[in-house]
């Protein structure tokens, strides 16, 4: 077993061995341009990047001309919404979004408020999910995108895609839906689903970083965009600049995998988080779940354990990398936007942590963590008097708050 | 015979040392530079190493370079984010004359938003019309974008002219300088060209695809194109290409070392290539402008239209390249070639060859003699 023991698989993964090994080729000897139609260098990164259309296709039930590369999903995000509110915009200008999507979403729909399109963030429930009659009942005539995650970073929940899909297109208004962490991990269908733009990265999925795609919707209805990146007109015109060959052939096998392995990964997946929460809630008491134990993604766990310090709880399990909120905002610290949505108080989510279990995480891993995080969390609350107040059955929570106010 | 691989301005092969270097970023330390625990940590610190190699190689600061996915996003970024950024001094912006599409497209782009885009002119040796420049540019000039190197017939424009013209006349404008082809190629320092950006492309200079940068004056301070977790300094959102940005950092280093090593040489294979190609009747190569990139020839042929000369070549595995690769669909005479004084049948017979650092002259002799044969035993000559 090697230290430290990766369990922040929502943040990024390896890239599979038999990933890379697809990508060699790339690297050395058909470096070609793919929009170079003139040479046979061209011709096989053209063909290459076929196949991983295919294959991104296959797995989330998509046509191969419905994918369009990009960056990664932050600028897939991009794309969609302000692609979306650009196009239509004469159509209407009002976005439906969540609280709990991904700072992509949040910023670029706080960056399409300051040009005039009024935005709807609807609240989570306490489980960080999004029902469709919230969706419903903000709906107007001026709707023109609702954008909710399928499944968030930090906690996992798994909203109800198919139903909100449904609701949309019964009104006529286009759905996005940032499949970054779904997509791979839990079954994916873009038609049964009715979704109508969904972005996914490679980096989540066991592929490189630098490239993921968009799907883009091409009948019923016809989903047009305003590129937001302009130059020769690459992707239809969506999406300009030279085509990035290994990564999007890393992204196509990470794709093939994924589906191939799906079921078998959901089952393992989900029954080493299982075993991981058994193991600690049958040590721990005071343990809390930030989630939706029903709807969740296999992967992932987040949990928090009150009186106890979270900072101090990262470092006392530092040779296990794990993460205390989303990768990308926790280098502040801010209580995660997401845990605030959903009402956890500031102390729950000041003590929470992210286990995020892949591909690559053996039971052993699980079991050393397991017990890592009950040592140091035993150690700090036995250091705590809010810990033994708790025990002694004095209600904390309203101790703490009026001493806060 | 080996392939002899003559599209250099297109992409080139990764080079093995970047190769080394990029590996273990796709195997072992595969973190989130955003992480922060150690696996997330070393990510970090491997983007901060590339960082402050392309900033020591182009004379900026570390904090100052922007990594992107590329050189068409590195040069949106530029022209889309300098002019917004200064839209309320004035909404006056001027392109080059041969741009690269990803500032042509961006710049034109911006008349939606109200600017007013104007495209500068070459004189009749090809060379960049400077007094043109002079005369238009203007109090209420935002922006004005001008590559350093031609992709397609190699001229190397004055950039460091322009940026005196335009810092003389127009203070509030920012000078954008796409400088794709010139890395690794010519000399090239941020202070020395006088920009207040420089965009680059790792997969032109044997890094990987998928990977730019935008490198910065202090005071560029460009308006972000792409929204999100706020990473490089809030100017590009997303978990940064740790793999790619390696490569550019070692890529880049390559490069500059190599313009170092070989500074004030001639520029050996174009000129071997124009001695040679004597042998082909009618063949010339193309000089526009002062000077040129040693790196890149735009040839003259004879009779047939250049993409017959190119399938001839290609049967023989030699690969070549008719417009730039972005422009390959196109069927329209590229504006740069136009102004050099060719008509439409002559802009059609255009070929071009490009070369990189590893490229050898006995293969740019191959070429030719390559042409030569295809001109006697198909009489493609009219």
């Amino acid at each position: 077993m090697n230290l430290p023991i990766y369990l922040d698989y929502q943040a990024t993964t390896p890239v599979d061995p038999r990933v890379l090994e697809a990508m060699m080729p790339f690297f050395t000897n058909a470096f070609g341009n793919a929009a170079s139609r003139n040479h046979s260098f061209g011709w096989s990164a053209e063909g290459a990047v076929q196949q991983a259309r295919e294959d991104i296709a296959s797995l989330i039930g998509a046509s191969p001309k419905e994918i369009v590369f990009t960056s990664g999903s932050t600028e897939g995000i991009n794309l969609a919404i302000k692609g979306v509110a650009e196009m239509y915009a004469s159509k209407g200008k009002h976005i439906i979004t969540s609280q709990a999507e991904h700072k992509a979403v949040l910023d670029t729909c706080k960056h399409l408020e300051k040009l005039g399109h009024p935005v709807t963030y609807l609240v989570p429930d306490s489980t960080g999910r999004i029902s469709v009659e919230a969706v419903a009942e903000a709906m107007r005539e001026d709707t023109v995108l609702v954008t909710v995650m399928w499944a968030n970073n930090e906690v996992g929940t798994l909203n109800p895609i198919r139903e909100i899909g449904a609701l949309c297109h019964e009104k006529g208004v286009l759905f996005f839906t940032d499949g970054t962490q779904a997509c791979g991990k839990v079954p994916v269908d873009v038609e049964a689903d009715n979704v109508d733009l969904m972005c996914l990265s490679a980096h989540k999925i066991y592929g490189p970083k630098g490239v993921g795609c968009l799907y883009v919707r091409r009948r019923k209805p016809r989903v047009r965009l305003v590129a937001q990146i302009d130059g020769g007109g690459h992707e239809r015109g969506m999406r300009s600049g030279t085509l990035n060959v290994p990564g999007i052939v890393g992204l196509g096998k990470a794709c093939a995998i994924c589906r191939d392995e799906l079921d078998e990964s959901m089952q393992r997946l989900g029954s080493l988080r299982d075993h991981l929460e058994a193991r600690i809630t049958s040590e721990l008491d005071f343990v809390h779940l930030n989630g939706n134990k029903e709807h969740r993604l296999p992967g992932n766990s987040n949990l928090s354990f009150p009186y106890v310090e979270g900072e101090s709880l990262l470092m006392g399990i530092s040779d296990i990398a794990v993460s205390s909120g989303s990768a990308c905002t926790s280098a502040s610290l801010e209580p995660s936007h997401v845990l605030r949505s959903m009402q956890v108080g500031d102390d729950l989510a000041h003590s929470s942590i992210r286990f995020g279990i892949g591909r690559f995480t053996t039971k052993e891993e699980v079991d050393y963590a397991a017990d890592k995080v009950i040592e140091a969390v035993r150690r700090l609350r036995a250091m705590s008097p809010l810990y033994e107040m708790a025990q002694e059955g004095i209600d904390l929570a309203s101790v703490n708050w009026q001493a806060e106010h | 015979m080996n392939d002899i691989y003559l599209d250099n301005a297109a992409t080139t092969r990764v080079a093995s040392e970047v190769r080394a270097a990029v590996l273990p970023f796709l195997e072992d330390s595969f973190g989130n530079p955003s992480s922060r625990h150690p696996v997330g940590a070393r990510a970090a610190a491997a983007v901060d190493d590339a960082r402050r190699a392309v900033a020591t190689a182009l004379g900026a600061r570390p904090e100052d370079v922007v990594f992107t996915a590329g050189g068409t996003e590195a040069n949106n970024l530029a022209v889309l984010g300098l002019a917004r950024a200064r839209k309320r001094h004035g909404r006056h912006v001027l392109i080059g004359p041969t741009e690269h599409p990803s500032v042509r497209a961006a710049a034109f782009a911006l008349r939606d938003e109200g600017f007013d885009v104007e495209v500068l002119l070459l004189d009749e040796g090809g060379e960049l019309d400077v007094d043109d420049l002079a005369r238009r540019v203007r109090e209420d000039t935002v922006l004005v974008a001008q590559m350093m190197t031609n992709n397609e017939f190699g001229t190397i424009y004055p950039v460091d002219r322009v940026a005196r013209i335009v810092r003389a006349n127009a203070p509030r404008a920012a000078v954008h300088v796409d400088a794709v082809q010139a890395i690794g190629k010519v000399e090239l320092s941020l202070g020395e060209t006088g920009a207040h950006s420089l965009a680059i492309s790792a997969h032109k200079i044997h890094g990987l695809k998928g990977t730019g940068a935008l490198v910065l004056t202090p005071d560029a301070k460009p308006r972000p194109l792409v929204f999100g977790g706020g990473q490089e300094r809030g100017l590009r959102s997303g978990t940064e290409n740790v793999a790619g940005i390696v490569a550019l950092g070692v890529a880049t280093r390559m490069a500059v070392e190599h313009v170092r090593a070989t500074a004030g040489q001639p520029a050996t294979l174009r000129e071997r290539l124009r001695t040679e190609l004597a042998r082909v009747d009618g063949a010339r190569l193309l000089d526009p402008g002062r000077l040129r990139s040693p790196a890149i020839a735009a040839i003259l042929l004879p009779g047939a239209p250049a993409e017959v000369w190119m399938h001839h070549l290609e049967e023989r595995g030699i690969y070549t390249s008719v417009g730039s690769a972005c422009q390959a669909k196109a069927k329209e005479v590229p504006p740069g070639l136009r102004a050099l004084g060719l008509d439409d049948d002559e802009a059609r017979r255009v070929l071009r060859m490009s070369f990189a650092r590893d490229t050898r002259e006995d293969e740019v002799v191959a070429a030719v003699d390559a042409l030569v044969e295809i001109e006697r035993t198909l009489g493609v000559v009219s």
